[in-house]
């Protein structure tokens, strides 16, 4: 994509270091004169938000891991010791905590944009992978630097992962082993993971590096998905004209970070985290950071074995198998044309797609057990033990003192005791539903489309199309049919 | 502009974050009427009301809960209880040294012969905790721990709102007998307050589907109450503590006061964080003007 460099090194300096290693020639050639399409839109800018995140987490973080202290007696303590003795302690704290929650917001709102301009086409298709790369490992990244602070929810989501991979058959004992360090989550299993959450950032920056450069290779995608076909009509240079976009779209996000860190730095977290670990005693709800909460709810959707599979492996199996769908996109869409602007019934299938996903969302913040709606009749049950005490029993009632004769009559031993089962439309079978569209989506939906679907024209070219000559039957529109027309050029998308 | 809807989107997609953290099992919980003047973008907190406030956190409930995270010199600090501008440094307040300096003293080593001994507490040292560890505050409290205040507004959902409620809201033996009345009380060393994230499904003696929805009527009495069993009795009464500065000490009074106290306790550097907060939005909406502009100029030539 980038042409033939410009770069004419003047000083000697230059020339001596340009046919050592031309530095100089690279920061020209892919930071200042990279050719890029004149028409991205601001959901182009969260690439360049994602780099300021991965920095700011970065720099934090190293300053925290100064005084952080990964022992479990003292770790809880150690980070209130940065929020209250550490010069600053508490800015570097909370941006690095809130950085978190913008790291991911970012980087859902440049996903969601990926896909919804076919960003992972060809012939960007690795570009993709390495980005879904990324964010799974800014996902163990995550979920590593949430147990550091020792709270209730650091330790008993930790343990709830960890017995995730316990469920893994065959190997899973063994990497959970190795996970914690020991049989049970300790201080070996706290010394590990902070030696892995500061490896895995180093980790996301090299991945980065091969992103950005898979970037340069094809160049930008475009909101039109149309190819760049003269340089000079449909480009602009990186710089000015990005970097100062880009700048701009960073301060607006980072305005909307400030305000998190200075006005609301707990809003996004979990108070219960401010409960040293116990583990003698488990939160009444066990809930992830808010950006893994869709992937939570899918995990535990899965509440029936399926032969061989039980349900807790099938919860696991369904929850990496969401994010490997990812991996395989840009084979699983078989539409010709990249951008869902010209294409109406993907458009809509993609609304659903992202409603579906923050749905998700709220259903793993809830207890699956609790009702989205209350209908018909709430039922009563008697939960007591038989005469021998060795067998659990219970029985329905639907009137009240029908259950209160039943325990009166039952033995003091017998320990009854009555709850309520609600009737209604259970957060579980919502987060089913939505799990089985998450799936369907990417599996039944896109490679469908691609074959049924008749695209609207799209324009000639990025030139045409800012120049506002796209639209109903404008000159140049080249209506490209579906997938069955073998002869449509791949590139034009 | 198309940079609005973006905002909005990131706006909503983190109110939505916010809300689906949201959940509760006692009553909804409620401030004092006049509000909190720590709240909102320019909160700040009364000297005078955390002075008020440490005194009823130290005669009342430090005979039960640990603030293992406060020293003495944090009540000297700037924005703190005995904040003196005499005294940049804390240490040397007179104030805090005589509140360190009567309180019970620090064990210690005798470094000469090993043996124990103590020594006279300092601005330096934590507050002192009421037990020796936790099986001695289990022992003493019918197997109930007390949990540390140092950070307890951050580590409640509803953070200072909550503790308020709870402090204020045990019913008065007339509500216990009438709205409360089918509560099975026998177990004296719980006690029930309706703003306590529980269940009382188990010490309810009426069909537990009978959801009480902030209703007052006569038939409340039917409904299954919200809130829960707690440890604690009620801690607070009337003039309990006798306030310096003269102020009546009602029960609301106190709750309020120690309240702020322990809100400004989680977090000291609350006050300072907002006003910075204030000055980096200010900072970066003018930047973000000034490069807007530059962007608008710099394109003015490019079709796009």
């Amino acid at each position: 994509m980038s042409g033939p460099s410009t770069y004419e090194p003047k000083t000697g300096f230059e020339k001596w270091l340009d046919t050592r290693l031309p530095l100089i020639r690279f920061a020209k050639d892919t930071a200042i004169d990279f050719p890029t399409p004149k028409n991205l839109n601001y959901w182009y800018t969260f690439g360049a938000i994602l780099a300021v995140c991965l920095v700011i987490q970065i720099i934090t973080g190293i300053v925290l891991a100064m005084h952080y202290v990964p022992n479990t007696a003292m770790a809880f303590d150690s980070v209130e010791r940065i929020m209250r003795d550490v010069d600053w302690g508490w800015l570097v704290r909370y941006i690095h905590a809130n950085g978190a929650s913008m790291f991911f917001l970012a980087v859902y709102m440049h996903i969601f944009r990926g896909l919804y301009y076919g960003s992972y086409k060809a012939p960007r298709e690795v570009l993709w992978i390495l980005g879904c790369v990324i964010y799974l490992l800014m996902m163990g990244t995550a979920f590593l630097g949430y147990v550091l602070p020792w709270g209730q929810m650091s330790y008993h989501g930790s343990s709830v992962i960890t017995s995730l991979i316990g469920a893994i058959p065959v190997i899973g004992d063994t990497i959970k082993t190795y996970l914690q360090g020991g049989p049970a989550i300790g201080n070996a299993t706290l010394n590990r993971f902070f030696s892995l959450h500061y490896l895995l950032p180093f980790i996301i920056a090299g991945v980065v590096i091969l992103h950005v450069w898979a970037l340069h290779v094809p160049g930008n995608n475009n909101p039109t998905g149309v190819s760049v076909k003269d340089v000079k009509k449909d480009t602009v240079s990186f710089h000015p004209y990005y970097t100062v976009k880009d700048l701009f779209a960073i301060l607006v996000f980072l305005f909307i970070f400030a305000f998190f860190v200075f006005y609301a730095p707990n809003s996004l977290g979990h108070a219960d985290n401010y409960i040293e670990a116990n583990p003698l005693q488990t939160p009444a709800h066990i809930v992830p950071e808010w950006y893994l909460l869709p992937f939570y709810a899918i995990l535990r959707a899965i509440t029936f074995d399926l032969g061989p599979i039980t349900a807790k492996l099938g919860g696991v199996i369904a929850m990496f198998g969401a994010i490997a769908v990812l991996f395989v996109v840009p084979w699983l869409d078989t539409s010709k044309v990249r951008s869902m602007r010209y294409r109406p019934l993907a458009k809509q299938f993609f609304v659903l797609f992202v409603a579906a996903f923050i749905g998700l969302g709220f259903a793993g913040a809830n207890n699956p057990d609790d009702l989205i709606v209350a209908f018909g009749e709430d039922k009563l049950v008697v939960a007591y033990t038989d005469e021998t005490g060795a067998a659990a029993r219970s029985e329905s009632f639907a009137e009240y003192h029908d259950a209160e004769h039943f325990i009166e009559g039952l033995d003091e031993s017998a320990g009854a005791s009555m709850e309520v089962v609600k009737s209604g439309f259970k957060w579980l079978w919502a987060a089913q539903f939505l799990t089985f569209f998450y799936f369907a989506y990417f599996l039944v939906i896109l490679p469908i489309l691609g074959i049924i679907e008749k695209p609207k024209p799209r324009p000639l070219s990025i030139a045409d199309s800012v120049l506002g000559k796209h639209g109903q039957g404008s000159a140049g529109g080249t209506p490209v049919p579906g997938a069955a027309n073998a002869a449509a050029p791949r590139d034009d998308a | 502009m198309r940079i609005m809807k973006l905002l909005l989107v990131a706006a909503a997609s983190l109110g939505l974050a916010t809300a689906a953290h949201a959940a509760g099992g006692g009553k909804h919980p409620h401030g004092p009427e006049e509000g909190w003047t720590f709240e909102g973008f320019f909160g700040t907190f009364d000297q005078a009301q955390l002075q008020r406030g440490y005194k009823v956190y130290r005669e009342v409930c430090a005979a039960c809960h640990s603030m293992d995270l406060i020293n003495f010199r944090n009540l000297g600090m700037k924005n703190g209880p005995f904040y003196d501008p005499d005294y940049p440094n804390p240490n040397d307040n007179p104030v805090v040294k005589a509140l360190a300096s009567s309180t019970a003293e620090v064990d210690i080593i005798n470094q000469e012969d090993g043996s124990d001994t103590t020594r006279t507490r300092l601005t330096s040292d934590p507050f002192p905790a009421p037990f020796a560890n936790d099986a001695t505050a289990r022992y003493a409290n019918n197997g109930a721990l007390p949990p540390d205040l140092s950070v307890i507004v951050k580590a409640r959902s509803g953070g200072a709102d909550y503790i308020y409620s709870l402090l204020v809201g045990y019913p008065t033996e007339e509500e216990m007998s009438t709205k409360y009345a089918l509560l099975d009380t026998s177990n004296a060393s719980q006690h029930y307050n309706p703003y306590f994230a529980g269940d009382v499904t188990p010490q309810w003696g009426g069909d537990p589907r009978h959801r009480h929805e902030g209703d007052e009527s006569a038939h409340a009495y039917e409904m299954l109450p919200p809130g829960g069993f707690l440890a604690m009795s009620p801690p607070l009464f009337e003039d309990g503590v006798e306030f310096d500065d003269g102020t009546p000490a009602s029960v609301h009074q106190m709750a309020e006061d120690v309240v702020t106290f322990l809100a400004w306790a989680s977090e000291p550097k609350a006050q300072i964080r907002k006003q910075m907060g204030l000055v980096t939005l200010i900072y970066l909406f003018i930047l973000a003007v000034l490069v807007f502009l530059s962007y608008k100029q710099i394109w003015r030539n490019v079709e796009h």
